[in-house]
Formats: C-alpha cells, structure tokens, sequence
C-alpha cells in the first residue's frame, strides 16, 4: 500500500492532533504505530506572556519538505504530517506536530525524533519572547545543544 | 536580486525586503554582508558579527563562501529557532 501523502503546512491556525491521526490510521490496515510529538508554547514560570513566531514564507514549505523527504527514504512510513504555527503564540497553544506513522514503532520514533532535530535547525522559523513584566520582547537565542542532538543523525545528507 | 532579512536583522536594517544591484566586486554571501555592512549605522549593526549569520540563496541554505551570483533571491537570518 502506498503511503499516505506526505502533508507539510506552515499555517497561522491552529491544528487538532486527532483529526491529523486519523488522516494517518483511516482505511488501512497495515498501521502499527503512530507517534506524535506535539510543541507547546510555556509561560516560563509565568515570566512569558506569548511567544510571536516570524518564518519565511516559501523556504519554511520548501526546508520542512526536504526534511521530510529525508525521513521518508530513511524509514519505512506509512505516513508522515509536519505542521509548524506561525504568528502570536500564547501559552498553552500549540506551535508545531509531527506525526510519522510505521508498521512497528521503531522507525516511527526515530523518523519523529528526526524531524524535529533538522527542524529546530534548518526550517526558518524564530521565536521571540513577550514578558508579562513589560512591554518587552526579546528574539530566543538557537541552542547549541539544539546543533549537537541534529549532528546524531550523521549518515543525513542534509 | 531580491534580498530579505529575517528576525532581528529586519528589525536592525529596518528592512524586510529590497532590491539589490550587486557590485562587481560581490560574489558570495560572505562578500554581500561585508558590503552590506558599509552601507549605514542599521546595517553595520546587523551585520556585526556576520560568522553567526546564516544565507539561504533561492530558498535553500547556502555556506558564506558559496557563490550567490546567480541568485534571484537572497536571504539572510539569525540561527533559527523553531520548533
């Protein structure tokens, strides 16, 4: 059976992680697992008011598909959906989900765990951070343990 | 050649996007940003220290030494933070 076809979307709207299961699970049966990951925004012990996500329009598209496609020649899916948020994020409210779908679990972690590692690194995204404090808004420094978790996937090609 | 800054390199120029004429001496990014840089206060303070900054030529991430002539779009941005 072919794979479901892969979804990539990049949306100022919300998502619901059940529907986009399903889109995964429904009329098949050679599913076995599917994993998610979904981020959420946190308040930082009540220090952040919202986090406001900037991307570029076209590349994030472009970066989050050649992720994606890296995945699927990597492992055996049965499907596979990237969504990232953009715009006001407050906390509590989702900013990114991915699902990967397998018959057997393994490759679906992995393939998960994928994603979002070249994600954080590659897809052109950048958060910035509203106090509640202040008026105040501050861009989020990348992480460089961020780079180290993307460099455990070494045979990548990208 | 259309150029875009991203982040806080949009807010330091103060520009999101322009259109470029690139001198003859411009090759690589590396090259644009150092040029750039010249250009006013804004400028030279986004592109302070342009080791840390990454490129991306029509869309796909390129290294500062890769030639960008033959670009229609270049952007340039902060490491990313998604996720």
């Amino acid at each position: 059976m072919q794979p479901v076809p892969l979804k990539i979307l990049v949306t100022a709207n919300d998502f619901d992680v059940a529907a986009e299961t399903r889109r995964l699970t429904e009329a098949r049966k050679d599913v076995g697992a599917v994993v998610t990951f979904s981020g959420l925004c946190r308040d930082e012990a009540g220090t952040l008011s919202a986090l406001e996500l900037e991307h570029y329009p076209g590349m994030a598209e472009a970066e989050l598909k050649r992720i994606a496609d890296e995945a699927l020649e990597r492992w055996p899916l049965t499907g596979l959906t990237v969504i990232h948020r953009f715009g006001m994020i407050r906390p509590g409210e989702n900013i990114v989900l991915v699902l990967a779908a397998s018959a057997h679990r393994r490759a679906a972690f992995e393939a998960c765990d994928f994603l979002m590692d070249f994600l954080k690194t590659r897809a052109p995204f950048w958060k910035k951070e509203h106090l509640t404090e202040s008026n105040e808004a501050r861009w989020v420094e990348a992480k460089t343990s961020d780079d180290d978790d993307a460099t455990r996937w070494k045979k990548s090609k990208i | 050649m259309k150029v875009l800054y991203f982040a806080w390199l949009r807010e330091r120029t103060g520009t999101a996007e322009e259109q470029i004429e690139l001198p003859e001496a411009v090759k690589t990014g590396m090259d644009l940003m150092l040029w750039l840089k010249q250009r006013d206060e804004g400028y030279d303070y986004a592109f302070e220290d342009p080791d840390l900054i990454r490129i991306a030529a029509d869309q796909e991430h390129v290294e500062a030494d890769a030639d960008i002539t033959q670009a229609r779009e270049v952007a340039f941005f902060p490491p990313m933070t998604g996720g």
